[in-house]
């Protein structure tokens, strides 16, 4: 995996995929390993997010064009929605982004959601850890439905969120009062004219009455995924940002968090609630997993031992 | 050839056998021999690669030349196509959409050189993209340059060519993929409504022009075994049709409003099972658009009893010729005046129909039209929805499909037990020998020539000109189908359809299905994630139904489902499969081109050592190649027969926990 093997990232996926406790351990010995060991800051991380059907699997398309010209390799997770019902899923983000459909330097994994809410799967974070080794760029498609844009930061270094012009789900988006987590706006199908140019200026403005952190105010970029305008300039921004996070030092930071958050998450769905009361409860865990000089994952045993060791005295 | 006529009877409608083979000499031998047998219209079926614009000799033309119809390279093939088939008599329908502009551009060279002029050809260019997006699978250019490419070849034809029918609305097709009556009719009202549109708005088309050209409109249509429904489906398009072209078009004159339509009688509804029962199914749909007069088709082709088998020999469509003979000639039927006028079942069906289609029809208009509704997925949706409502009705009982899900128990069919024997085999010589031809070809013509009709072609069509006169130009200098389709690739890009099965409700399903989902839920455990499964379609085939409809019920038996759409290679399989980390992977192949395809898939595999991978195969497979598939490696192999697909999923779990136990 450290040799940035293709070959091994798809058996790499799926043993984080697994749920059988031996291949958990082995699971947890690759995230180890990786932890320590892969070069930082390595691939960029950058989650799509946006309503069903705004074009974020044909913008990362368009995406994925732009860096195979540039011989940049890609990496790509698209987590679909589970049917409650059946447990089944049906992932077809694939279908758009035909532009790896046979070439080494791209991969593609669909991942179904789940007994989970929201917009990822359990193994997206790990996932994107794998990836992020090999790959230059590892991108992370998810739908926006509330809850998940929340999700999604804790895997990526940039959040874009996807828009398309007139539609009422950004609207809905700003009324959810989610403005504050994506770090770059882009509103897609700007071919089809006017309507593209009204909602850009509607999501500018609505911009500029939400809340950000100093040194970066998100820019609201016009593009088309179909004809290719706007794309080179949208990937300049996200280049922006990533300098961004550099130069104020919080990409460490924020990857921190999101390890963190992983970590958590995978107590919580082991031991639940009550197991983590057990080590202090979830804002302490998470404290001591920022902290952790070893990082997030490598302390993730330790944390299961003293919980099980709670549980037993209990 | 004679044909009966009685002056007290009126005109039968043309007859036609859907038909093309190996090639352009073969198809031309039995075009003539059909002739000799009474039928009295042409119907050209082209092989895969010419529909989607490759050359004989391109890798992605492996395997399917000549197969499910006659190769068309150039215009020499074209030329022995219609050898001593006189063009100024004849009455010729060609299957063609994206590559329609180039084939039509061949016959009109071939007419010149016949001494014909195109003001005297007569016939049609199927030229209708939308329902390729929607069912039949071989466009190739997004919905934008698509419609151009139509509306370029209805602006020129309206004077150039002013008996053709440049373009067949279809809603054929659309019954074919599961559509319900209503969808039929709005969905080819909605496309008929986008191809005028677009007309209309041509700077080079004068408002006099449009009733002419709403004149020429055609179209193609389907019969099903509810015959009566389809007499009141047929009077219901009529009256839509009137009203549309009255009021959104304004053509006043009646004869250019009249609905003037073509019929292929379904074949969804045909059976592997009991095959002789098709020809009393192709006889009942032939009544549903032949016993009202007001409502009666222009032409019509039937399909053969074997069918569901794979192709049909010369002797399996001269039977289903003989229906439409015997139709024609021996009833009273073309005696009488509409006998249906005046009746209010009839009359009370058609309304229903009329307001059930406006509904969607409406529905489609408000999304910005047929284009929108093809972009966003909007119509695949609702047919893939319907088709699985179909399919769970055979499964369950509630559809009777006689020989199929009712009266199963059967003498040995007398028909079909020839196996092999009861179907057309190509010669698996057809495509080496075609691909000999091809470059004996380019190596005769004039290079120079070659290139300056290509460079015009290029310039002509990026200035925005009309794409006929480049492409007759270029059909007269020797350009080869690859080469005009590659230059409109180069100026176009190319299209994936969206796939029409990511939205839809998951359904509880019949107790077999909820028991399949029980023991997909507890394989878990022993896979560590739940069950991942590929469905793939390779090659150019674009029969997507049972890739569809595997692909749903898969997900509603609790499986993690990855399925692309149609047309993908075998590398491009075992990349996604590999990167998906399946279980499992199931192929669809309904072409004819298993063997070579299928095999493809499995040595890739091998050479990935990812031939731990189970692999499935389903579609249109004689008995003895699915032996020769199991042989090498396939674990399962399905065909029509196999309808029940909870069924078929019980077995796909048995294959992912063998493979897993042997692992
Ligand atoms: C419907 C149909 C069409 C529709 C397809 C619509 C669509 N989107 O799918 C339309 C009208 C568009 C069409 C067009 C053509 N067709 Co067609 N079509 C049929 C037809 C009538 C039924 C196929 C079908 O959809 N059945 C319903 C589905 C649910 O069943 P199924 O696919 O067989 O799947 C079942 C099993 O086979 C199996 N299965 C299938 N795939 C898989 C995959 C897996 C993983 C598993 C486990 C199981 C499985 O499970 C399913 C459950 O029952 C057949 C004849 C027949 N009655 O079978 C001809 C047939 C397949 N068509 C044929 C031909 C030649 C064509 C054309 C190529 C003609 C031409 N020259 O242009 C065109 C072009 C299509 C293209 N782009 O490739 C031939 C193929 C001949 C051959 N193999 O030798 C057939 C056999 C008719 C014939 N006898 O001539 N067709
Ligand atoms: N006009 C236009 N349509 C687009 C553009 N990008 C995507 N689409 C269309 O929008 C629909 C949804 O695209 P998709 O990428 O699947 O959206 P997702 O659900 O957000 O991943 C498809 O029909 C695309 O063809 C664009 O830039 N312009
Ligand atoms: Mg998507």
């Amino acid at each position: 995996m450290l040799a940035r093997d293709r070959g091994a990232v798809a058996p790499a996926l799926n043993l984080l995929d697994d749920t059988r406790p031996e291949r958990r351990r082995e699971a947890l010995d690759l995230l180890e390993v990786l932890e320590s060991d892969a070069p930082a800051p390595g691939a960029r991380r950058i989650g799509v997010t946006g309503a069903p059907g705004a074009g974020k699997s044909t913008l990362l398309d368009a995406i994925v064009r732009n860096l195979r010209d540039q011989g940049r390799t890609v990496g790509i997770v698209a987590i679909d929605p589970s049917s409650r019902r059946t447990g089944g899923a049906l992932l077809g983000d694939r279908v758009r982004v035909r532009a790896g459909a046979a070439d080494p330097g791209v991969f593609f994994r669909s991942m179904a959601s789940r007994e989970r809410l929201g917009g990822l799967a359990d193994a997206t974070h790990a996932s994107v850890t794998v990836l992020g080794v090999v790959f230059d760029y590892v991108f992370i498609e998810t739908v926006g439905v509330g809850q998940s844009e929340a999700d999604v930061e804790m895997v990526c270094d940039s959040l874009l969120f996807a828009a398309q012009p007139g539609a009422g789900d950004t609207l809905q988006f700003m009324k959810a009062g989610l403005m504050e987590i994506p770090d770059v706006f882009a509103v897609n199908k700007s071919d089809l004219g006017p309507p593209a140019e009204r909602t850009r200026n509607e999501l500018e403005n609505a911009l500029g009455m939400s809340e950000r952190d100093a040194g970066w105010t998100p820019p609201v970029l016009a593009v088309s995924a179909r004809d290719g305008t706007g794309i080179a300039e949208l990937m300049a921004t996200l280049d922006a940002h990533r300098q961004h996070l550099l130069d104020t030092d919080t990409l460490d930071a924020r990857r921190r968090r999101g390890a963190s958050a992983a970590v958590l998450d995978a107590l919580e769905r082991r031991y639940g609630g009550f197991g983590l009361d057990g080590i202090g409860g979830r804002a302490a865990a998470a404290e001591r997993l920022n902290a952790a000089p070893e990082g997030a994952f490598n302390l993730l045993r330790k944390l299961s031992a003293e919980i099980e060791d709670r549980l037993r005295k209990g | 050839m004679s044909t009966p006529s009685d002056p007290k009877r009126d005109r039968p409608w043309v007859f036609r056998t859907y038909s093309g083979h190996s090639s352009a000499q073969a198809s031309n031998a039995l075009y003539r021999s059909n002739l000799g047998k009474g039928q009295t219209g042409l119907s050209v079926a082209f092989d895969l690669p010419t529909q989607t614009g490759y050359d004989s000799d391109h890798p992605l033309a492996r395997g399917e030349v000549g197969k499910v119809g006659v190769p068309i390279g150039h215009i020499d093939d074209m030329q022995t196509l219609f050898e001593n088939i006189p063009l100024d008599r004849m009455n010729t329908s060609m299957t063609i959409n994206a590559t329609a502009a180039w084939l039509l551009s061949l016959y009109v060279a071939v007419g010149e050189r016949q001494g014909v002029d195109a003001k005297q050809l007569q016939g049609t260019t199927q030229n209708d993209l939308i329902k390729e997006y929607l069912s039949r699978g071989t466009y190739v250019f997004p919905p934008a340059p698509s419609m151009r490419l139509i509306s370029d070849m209805v602006a020129y034809s309206v004077d150039e060519i002013p008996k053709w029918n440049p373009t067949n609305v279809c809603s054929y097709h659309l019954q074919e993929a599961g559509a319900t009556p209503q969808q039929e009719i709005a969905y080819s009202m909605a496309t008929a409504i986008a191809v005028l549109d677009a007309v209309r708005e041509r700077s080079d088309i004068a408002a006099e022009q449009i009733p002419r050209i709403v004149g020429r409109i055609s179209f193609f249509l389907n019969a099903g075994i509810r015959f009566v429904e389809e007499i009141c489906k047929v009077r219901a398009m009529a009256e839509l049709w009137d009203e549309i072209t009255s009021q959104r078009y304004g053509v006043e004159e009646e004869k250019l409003r009249r609905f003037r339509y073509g019929v292929q009688v379904n074949s969804l509804g045909l059976t592997e099972a009991q095959p002789e029962n098709n020809v009393i199914r192709i006889v009942l749909e032939s009544l549903g658009v032949t016993l009202s007069k007001k409502a009666r088709c222009r032409a019509l082709q039937l399909p053969a009893w074997n069918e569901a088998l794979g192709l049909p020999r010369p002797w399996d469509q001269q039977w289903s010729l003989r229906i439409q003979q015997i139709l024609a000639y021996e009833t009273d039927l073309l005696e009488f005046p509409d006998i249906f006028d005046g009746s209010t079942a009839i009359e009370s069906k058609v309304n229903e129909l009329i307001e059930g289609s406006r509904a969607e029809l409406e529905k489609v208009l408000s999304m910005g039209g047929a284009v929108a509704a093809v972009e966003n997925a909007y119509m695949k949706q609702r047919l893939v929805e319907s088709h699985t409502q179909r399919v769970l009705a055979i499964e369950s009982g509630e559809l009777p499909v006689v020989g199929v899900n009712l009266y199963t128990e059967s003498e040995p069919s007398l028909l079909a037990d020839g196996g092999a024997q009861s179907i057309l085999k190509v010669d698996a010589s057809a495509e080496r020998e075609q691909i000999e031809r091809l470059e004996a070809f380019r190596a005769k013509r004039n290079g120079a020539e070659v290139e300056a009709a290509l460079r015009n072609l290029k310039d002509v069509v990026a200035s925005g000109g009309n794409i006929m006169p480049p492409s007759i130009r270029a059909a007269q200098s020797g350009v080869t189908t690859g080469e005009w389709a590659e230059t409109l690739r180069g100026l176009f890009g190319e299209y994936r359809a969206p796939t029409g099965v990511v939205a839809g409700k998951a359904e509880g399903g019949s107790e077999t299905t909820r028991s399949v989902r029980e023991r997909v839920h507890a394989l878990r455990k022993d896979l560590g994630r739940p069950l991942k499964i590929l469905v793939g379609k390779p090659g150019l085939d674009g029969h997507s139904n049972g890739a569809e409809q595997i692909a749903v019920k898969a997900r509603d038996v609790g499986m993690e489902v990855v399925y692309e759409g149609i047309r993908l290679t075998p590398e491009e399989i075992v990349h996604s499969a590999r990167d998906e980390g399946v279980h499992v992977i199931g192929l669809s192949i309904l072409s004819g081109s298993h063997g070579v395809l299928v095999k493809d898939v499995l040595e890739l595999l091998r050479s990935e050592k990812l031939d731990g991978i189970p692999v499935v195969v389903g579609g249109i497979i004689p008995e003895e190649d699915a032996e020769a598939l199991r042989a090498a490696g396939v674990r399962r192999v399905y065909t029509p027969k196999d309808f029940d697909l909870a069924r078929i999923m019980g077995e796909i779990v048995d294959v992912v926990s063998e493979s897993a136990a042997a692992a």
